[in-house]
């Protein structure tokens, strides 16, 4: 440390913070059999980070100075609470022998802590907010001004999950055989809906939120590294990747939102778009397409167009083709139509959205907008006038409803 | 948020320890698997390479190697989400260097690279 840094600020021991915590209570977890008290023993560590590291300076083995901190802490709340001495047992004799975390080099006690904070037995907000939490090192008040709720309900999730997964006795544990395909499920769902709520922000004035998106795609990545031979895992990873390079192109120079045939592709991230193609062809190797899979195919084929009209939206179209065989559902129909108006023309493509059942996605803005833009290929000017108009009342974003307006009003008479 | 890592170094002359590597190979992974580190790669020297420089209205290209003290060695590229935990693992490289390399000495400069965020009305 030099002068201008006499000892650590917050934001130092928050980076650190962040890089060892899900190592960190996994680990504890592993311990103590109990991921909500692990996830306390190591907020408590934080604690004493903040206090000490300011003046003594941050350790040279900060992860093992966390780890052994919190464990001197789980024996002291174990000595005073008789019940546990097999526990007292087994810390001491650990604690002893360890001054730093047993590193886990292949990363298993952090895919059991996934597993556990993504547990089907816990409300799905839950999830999402222990994930952020214990995976992606996030404190409570960033977990809450990403989804723009006041810190206390987050806390109030943090801790109710906790006490699920107590109450329900749910340890880290790797599912069995029959378990791991809802269990996975679950895991590569919460980062999504993660990555979805940064990407497209469901409300307020934020057309997006890249923090939360980045948090997510690293979660993604985390989860592939985890789990090398699950397609599904690689397949979301790439998705997000290849979404995400699309970000920078999401955006005019005045902030108003652009629609992806309108993008300037020359902002796209080749870095992202280059990892995600990489993701999409290890997914490959393993076989079995799923949902993430085949999604991420889609996004590649957008990804690798070098301008809207070189779309290979044929490619696309018998993609989603097999996606609403995988997973058949009203957006994945609405996405379906699109793709078919391009391959196929605007009545193919009406066609297809025509197999909506009646009143499905009535709410959802795109259903309006999609439909908006096959009725104008097909140069049905006033009825796409009206359903851009409907698009523009159904959405709760200020940017997408000043979008939608405006394709109402350029659409010819 | 994207941080370029360039790390510059006057080399000693014995070739690096195996621990380093062995460390360095560590590290990276871990990096890489935690999805913060998303590009990275050893740079040749610049014998290998060239430099082309703009003065007095006039372009000249010199080969190298350049007279420089340091030479660049590698590259990487995190993704963070703060500077503070791109610095951390730049930190944590170099000290694996003072650890198994006595006599090594160099610098890791941490460059935020522009983004999304930084784009007008994001």
């Amino acid at each position: 440390m030099t002068a201008a840094h006499p000892g650590p600020g917050r934001d130092t021991v928050e980076a650190i913070w962040r890089i060892e915590s899900a190592r960190l209570v996994a680990a504890l977890a592993r311990f103590t059999g109990d991921v909500g008290l692990a996830e306390d023993l190591a907020q408590d560590a934080l604690v004493a980070a903040l206090e000490q590291w300011p003046v003594s300076g941050v350790p040279p083995k900060p992860g093992g100075w966390l780890m052994t901190t919190a464990k001197n802490r789980a024996i002291d709340l174990f000595r005073r609470d008789g019940t546990h001495r097999r526990a007292v047992a087994a810390l001491g004799r650990t604690t002893s022998e360890v001054t730093e975390p047993e590193i886990d080099p292949v990363g298993d006690d952090e895919l059991r802590l996934l597993f556990a904070a993504c547990h089907p037995e816990l409300k799905r907000e839950y999830r999402v907010a222990l994930t952020l939490r214990c995976l992606a090192g996030l404190s409570t008040r960033e977990i809450a001004g990403a989804f723009l709720v006041p810190d206390p309900v987050v806390g109030q999730r943090i801790s109710r999950a906790k006490k699920t997964l107590r109450d329900k006795g749910i340890q880290l544990e790797l599912p069995g055989e029959d378990e791991l395909r809802t269990r996975l499920a679950s895991v590569l769902e919460v980062i999504y809906l993660i990555f979805n709520e940064g990407y497209r922000a469901t409300s307020g004035a934020d057309w997006m939120r890249p923090e939360l998106a980045n948090d997510a795609l690293r979660l993604a990545r985390r989860t592939a590294a985890l789990m090398p031979d699950v397609a599904e895992a690689q397949g979301l990873q790439a998705l997000l990747e290849l979404t995400q390079a699309r970000a920078p192109a999401r955006h005019d120079r005045q902030g108003a939102p652009v629609l992806l045939p309108d993008q300037d592709r020359s902002r796209w991230d080749r870095l992202l778009i280059r990892r995600g193609l990489d993701a999409l062809n290890r997914a490959y190797r393993l076989g079995a397409a799923g949902p993430y899979v085949l999604q991420a195919a889609i996004a590649g084929c957008h990804a690798t167009a070098a301008t809207a009209v070189e779309t290979d939206w044929a490619r696309i179209a018998g993609l989603y083709d097999v996606l609403e065989r995988v997973q058949p559902n009203p957006v994945v129909t609405l996405n379906r139509a699109m793709a078919h108006g391009h391959a196929d023309g605007p009545l193919a493509g009406l066609a297809v959205l025509a197999t909506l059942s009646d009143g499905a996605l009535e709410d959802y803005a795109h259903r309006h907008a999609v439909e908006g833009e096959l009725l104008a290929m097909a140069g049905r000017h006033e009825e796409a006038r009206a359903a851009y108009t409907r698009a523009a009342t159904h959405t709760g974003n200020e940017a997408e409803r000043h979008l939608f307006t405006q394709r109402a009003a350029r659409t010819p008479p | 948020m994207r941080y370029l890592v360039v790390l510059e170094a006057s080399q000693p002359d014995t070739p690096p320890p195996d621990e380093l590597m062995a460390g360095i190979m560590r590290l990276g992974a871990e990096a890489t698997q935690s999805g913060a580190m998303i590009d990275n790669a050893g740079l040749a020297p610049s014998a290998d390479g060239a430099k082309v420089t703009l003065d007095g209205g006039e372009v000249t290209i010199t080969d190298g190697p350049f007279a420089e003290s340091k030479e660049m060695i590698s590259y990487a590229i995190y993704d963070t989400r703060t500077k503070e935990e791109a610095v951390e693992w730049a930190r944590r490289f170099l000290a694996l260097h003072a650890e198994h390399w006595p006599g090594w000495t160099g610098e890791a400069r941490v460059l935020r690279v522009f983004g999304p965020e930084d784009m007008p009305g994001a």
